[in-house]
């Protein structure tokens, strides 16, 4: 009877949350289309989300090229195969690497600091001042913060896959004696249009979720200090959950037929 | 904007509030009359900042009526919620000024956001709400930050009052400051209340704050409306509870409950 009792309990929370969540998502959704549109807010929110995080996705994505090079060199040339490397490293790059890494640093970065910040709001009353001064907290503090995270991801890793690629180029022309000019012709002819645009999309339902989950966790934090740094961990910890589930699912839509 | 004496601008029939387990609210009935200033008193978690947020609509109550001149407002949503708010400012117990804007935007705020005037013109307004509780232009650039416990309530006073609000209520306007701060933020409510001719709402339990700035006061206790007369009468309520309170005496019929 227990057991029963203790799985109910726990399906049920696991429901309750997904409602909430999914209703969170729906408000936070709809408001992009209905005025006003905080514009201003969102230039700075890109700002935050994009700009910001360049230095941290850029110094991960040069080496995580470099590493990938090294290995996949070190790997062929068990068989005799060192001549694949450019194209397994714009591939590995671009599909998968560039924007999962990129994910993952941007979930940390800020998924973290928007559920501080709005989970500090919640707890100094600051969201129900909001309210009290006719403006709807969601529309004001979500809303602004969803769009400017779907912009500001694809652009990131698109700037992300061009320096894997670099870290890749670097280590194969300086410690691995590749022809550049060559590396480079490979890496050209074998990437496909197909290859960046799925890591593109990747990227935007990465910046969703990264937005989403700091939001919804900031928002409801409770008590005072401690809510708010169990908000900051759950956002972290939820985005990078989802954003390596939803990495399989896309990567499975967009390559088995 | 002067109002109407004696008709009924908030009502509470019945209004019930359940947290988990836990009974806050258990039938709270409460009339304000227009222009009155009352205060609700009643200890640490009795359901005095509830009652505030369940008439604010941003909780909802269980059960009960809330009619707000003469419209029940449970179940507002959309425009006709905005056009509710509209009636109302709120100074918060910590202030809940918005840390990221200067001072003067968050006097500006509701204007600028929840009205659309120009930011030129909203800034006009909220240097002239700043003078109004005696802060000078010079701190309208500040961040609220850098602003001492009682001028972040003056700040909160004078966004508060900035759209020009029918309603007013006060969360513990003088819980953490100097006897000397409470007594100035105290005359400041006052004089606002009575200059603007709003109806005001304050939870507190401090007593001289209390005496200070209303004509009415209620008590509540366990959920309840226990006790509610004017502030004159407050001394000879006859009810123990009321006594025991407003004395602060450890001794009567309020055990403090231990176990939260």
């Amino acid at each position: 009877m227990n057991i029963f009792a203790a799985i109910g309990r726990v399906v049920l929370a696991f429901l309750a949350t997904t409602g909430r969540l999914a209703i969170f998502t729906a408000e936070g959704v709809s408001h992009t289309l209905r005025p006003p549109i905080y514009w201003k807010l969102i230039v700075q929110q890109i700002l935050r989300i994009g700009y910001f995080s360049l230095p941290v996705v850029g110094l991960t994505a040069f080496f995580t090229g470099a590493v990938l090079c090294l290995q996949i060199y070190i790997g062929g040339n068990r068989f005799g195969s060192e001549a694949i490397v450019p194209q397994i490293v714009v591939l590995g790059i671009t599909r998968e690497l560039g924007p999962v890494i990129a994910g993952l640093m941007v979930a940390g970065r800020v998924s973290a600091a928007i559920a501080a910040e709005i989970g500090t709001m919640r707890v100094t009353e600051q969201i129900d001042a909001l309210t009290t001064l006719s403006t709807n907290p969601v529309k004001y503090l979500v809303t602004p913060r969803l769009i400017a995270a779907l912009i500001s991801m694809p652009i990131l890793v698109a700037i992300a896959d061009a320096i894997g690629v670099f870290g890749g180029y670097i280590v194969a022309t300086q410690s691995l004696n590749f022809n550049g000019a060559v590396y480079l012709k490979n890496t050209h002819d074998y990437v496909t249009n197909g290859d960046v645009q799925s890591g593109l999309i990747k990227a935007a339902v990465f910046g969703f979720i990264i937005a989403l989950m700091g939001c919804y966790n900031g928002f409801n934090s409770k008590g005072g200090a401690q809510g708010v740094g169990a908000a900051t961990t759950n956002a972290v910890v939820s985005a990078s959950i989802l954003i390596l589930a939803a990495n399989y699912i896309l990567t499975s839509v967009f390559f088995t037929k | 904007m002067m109002a109407m004496n004696g008709t009924a601008k908030i009502e509470l029939r019945g209004v019930k509030k359940r947290f988990g387990p836990k009974t806050v609210l258990d039938g709270i009935d409460l009339t304000v009359n227009a222009g009155d200033s009352l205060v609700i008193i009643g200890g640490s978690g009795s359901g005095k900042s509830v009652t505030i947020k369940c008439v604010l609509g941003i909780l909802h109550p269980d059960a009960g009526t809330i009619i707000v001149d003469g419209e029940e407002v449970t179940r507002l949503s959309g425009r006709r919620r905005d056009a509710f708010l509209a009636k109302f400012g709120m100074l918060f117990q910590g202030g809940a000024l918005f840390d990221s804007l200067p001072v003067w935007e968050n006097v500006a705020f509701g204007l600028i956001q929840g009205r659309g005037i120009s930011r030129a013109q909203a800034q006009r307004v909220a240097l002239e709400k700043l003078a109004k509780v005696g802060l000078g232009p010079e701190v309208a650039d500040l961040s609220p930050a850098e602003l001492s416990g009682g001028m972040q309530k003056r700040v909160g006073l004078a966004r508060a009052i900035a759209s020009d609000p029918q309603i007013i209520f006060f969360d513990e306007p003088t819980t953490g400051l100097d006897p000397i701060m409470a007594d100035v933020i105290n005359h400041l409510i006052a004089s606002t209340v009575r200059e603007l001719g709003v109806t005001a709402v304050s939870i507190t339990h401090d007593m001289a704050s209390a005496r200070k700035i209303s004509n009415r006061i209620a008590m509540l206790y366990k959920g309840k409306i226990i006790w509610e007369g004017a502030t004159k009468d407050v001394d000879n309520s006859g009810n123990p509870y009321v006594e025991q309170f407003i004395h602060g005496s450890a001794e009567g019929p309020i055990k403090m409950e231990v176990r939260r």
